[in-house]
């Protein structure tokens, strides 16, 4: 099995928890309702009914308790070098340029990072990474470090495309949110669909590195909104919004890619 | 500034909004000094393209005068007081796809690509003034433009050339030369275009200017089949025969045109139960596409033959004869129009004289007037064939 198969059947695996944790609460319930009626009948009858509702509730206690992980994995075919794109990825500090959910990355060390993102509701997150393998124009992989609040694990490959094309490179990142309110937050915007956000993100590095800036119409003239539009933008805001002033920055110091 | 804005279906109204200001590092601005209404703006207008929003800026036919520019743009090919020619396909210059000349399928210029990819697998390239789908741009009926990546899409006009003869190569001379171009035309053939509007019109004069011998031009108005019969073209009005078809293949030899080619799209008009079905299933919003036009070409086109798309299509359609052009063994070739190919040979065209894109002009009015313009181009009313807007003249409305 390919490495995208395997990763699909992952993300399946992770939608039949959510259909299992449905299962696993309205066994306990049901189970535990039933086991008190039973047990309110002292009769024999009752004491099956009780039974019965053990076994439901024994049952639906055993599903559904592995840790959530998410995976993504998405590939984006780059108009530069392999060395070029290693170069631009292996500063972390360069992620949050193109990774919209990332507020900033910054080294603490040889080769320990600190991440900051920018979770649902302007909620930041951190957490400590460290790289945990390097080889030079080829591939980039790290992990959080233990008793993080947020496991996010990756690696990016760059290969040569073929007939010269230019870097295809590949991402996998894996994500455990932790338990509790940030965690469930986090796991909803994560859970929409980890992979869309990070073909968003590498489409955003596609166009930094080969044209030098990220195309936009925030910020254009337009004439009056509609109210509706406004309050739909309101409710379900897709992404947070952050300053480019950071981006300028970089693009003073971006390669270019002929 | 003045801005040309869709509020709604068969609603368009003059605001006045801020001026447009540098965003990222390769834009410009553009003060316009003529823009026009495309026949691609009428299915806006119509409202069937999907992903409209109230307040945007309509438009992508403009020119002027560069009055700005950032800080990332090559002074070499583009500076402040240049006056230019602004295609309405947006590109960046640097991806796969512009490198191999497929300028409208680029990769870098639309935001909002994933709109896009939902309906059609992949996002081809920006576009001013024409859905968020396809990227969102405010566009050019306005005073001032934003123009991305301009080191790459404005092509610079030297003076001494009018607005009116140059204007249309932001659209619809390349349009329609890419259509001829699509027909793959050799010398001899004979080509039949459906659809007599400014992009037939072009197509016409183009597909003599690429060798055809014949070329058959079809659509229900006497006064645009009068042009394209100026141009040398046989006419058919197709209101006043019964089978479209039959009557191509009696006028060669029951051989049938070598191609054909739909410059009409979606909005096509035709009689008979599937003219019914296609403008329910619009009206219900069950397909934006009313494709008797190209159910049409395919059927008339010769076995062999060349089927050219420019005409615009926005979806999925319903009963296209696969059949016929499967058993035929037809090639159609389509696309939104790499503009960047064109532009400078056409240029060339214009300047040596063998083209005067100024013929297509039926009206010249102030932006103001905009809004009534939309329904008189829809409408065929005043035999109206192209309506340039002239943005800073006085019109009827105060500024």
């Amino acid at each position: 099995m390919s490495e995208a198969a395997r990763i699909h059947l992952r993300n399946a695996q992770g939608r039949r928890y959510r259909i299992e944790t449905a299962f696993r609460w309205s066994a306990l319930i049901t189970g535990g309702a039933l086991a008190l009626l039973g047990l309110s009948r002292r009769s024999r009858s009752g004491v099956a009914i009780a039974a019965a509702g053990g076994l439901l509730s024994y049952a639906g206690a055993k599903v559904g308790t592995r840790q959530r992980e998410l995976i993504t994995r998405s590939s984006i075919l780059l108009n530069c070098t392999p060395e070029e794109a290693y170069q631009f990825w292996s500063k972390f500090e360069n992620l949050p340029l193109f990774m919209r959910h990332l507020e900033s990355v910054t080294l603490m060390g040889e080769t320990r990072s600190r991440w900051i993102a920018i979770g649902p509701l302007g909620k930041r997150v951190s957490w400590d990474a460290e790289i945990a393998f390097d080889r030079k124009d080829d591939v980039i992989a790290w992990r959080s470090l233990p008793d993080s609040d947020i496991y996010v694990d990756g690696i990016v490959k760059f290969r040569n495309a073929p007939a010269n094309r230019g870097t295809i490179i590949t991402v996998v990142v894996v994500y455990q949110p932790p338990a509790g309110a940030i965690g469930n937050a986090l796991s909803k915007l994560l859970g929409k669909d980890p992979s869309f956000m990070m073909r968003q993100d590498l489409h955003r590095l596609k166009a930094l590195i080969e044209t030098g800036e990220i195309p936009t119409v925030e910020g254009q003239s337009h004439g009056p909104r509609s109210g509706v539009a406004a309050a739909a933008r309101i409710i379900n805001p897709d992404d947070p919004i952050k300053g480019d002033s950071k981006l300028t920055e970089v693009l003073g110091a971006r390669r270019r890619v002929s | 500034m003045k801005a040309v804005c869709w509020m709604g279906t068969e609603k368009m109204t003059v605001e006045t909004v801020p001026d447009p200001t540098i965003l990222n590092p390769r834009d410009a601005i553009v003060r316009i000094t003529s823009t026009c209404i495309c026949g691609s703006d009428l299915h806006l207008y119509n409202g069937l393209m999907p992903t409209m929003e109230q307040g945007d800026i309509m438009g992508h036919e403009f020119m002027g005068e560069v009055v700005e520019i950032g800080g990332g743009v090559d002074r070499q090919k583009l500076k402040v007081g240049d006056r230019v020619v602004v295609p309405f396909t947006i590109a960046c210059g640097r991806c796969f796809f512009c490198q191999q000349q497929l300028w409208s399928c680029c990769d870098n210029s639309n935001p909002n690509y994933w709109i896009a990819e939902k309906m059609m697998g992949y996002s081809p390239s920006g576009l001013f003034g024409y859905t968020h789908m396809l990227g969102g741009y405010a566009g050019g009926q306005a005073q001032y433009a934003r123009v991305p990546f301009a080191d790459v899409g404005p092509l610079k006009i030297p003076d001494g050339i009018a607005d009116e003869q140059v204007v249309f190569l932001s659209d619809i001379f390349p349009t329609g030369y890419m259509g001829a171009e699509n027909c793959n035309i050799k010398p001899g053939d004979t080509v039949a275009i459906w659809g007599c509007g400014p992009v037939g019109q072009f197509a016409i004069r183009s597909a003599f200017l690429l060798g055809a011998e014949r070329v058959i031009a079809i659509d229900r108005f006497d006064y645009r089949l009068k042009l394209a019969e100026e141009a040398g073209a046989e006419i058919i009005n197709y209101e006043e025969v019964d089978d479209v078809v039959q009557l191509l293949k009696d006028m060669t030899g029951n051989i049938g045109p070598d191609a054909c080619m739909d410059a009409v799209g979606m909005e096509a008009h035709y009689s008979g139960p599937m003219w019914a079905i296609d403008r329910t299933k619009q009206v219900l919003k069950m397909q934006p596409d009313r494709p008797g036009v190209l159910r049409q070409v395919i059927m008339a086109c010769r076995k062999g033959g060349t089927v050219s798309v420019p005409g615009v299509y926005g979806g999925f359609i319903d009963k296209m004869p696969m059949g016929a052009y499967v058993n035929k063994g037809l090639t159609m070739k389509t696309g939104q129009t790499h503009m960047m190919r064109y532009m400078k040979p056409l240029l060339e065209l214009i300047q040596g004289g063998k083209i005067d894109p100024s013929f297509v002009v039926s009206h010249r009015v102030p932006i103001d007037k905009a809004p009534e313009m939309y329904k008189i181009f829809r409408d065929k009313q005043d035999h109206c064939t192209k309506v340039v807007l002239d943005p800073w003249a006085n019109g009827s409305v105060a500024a």
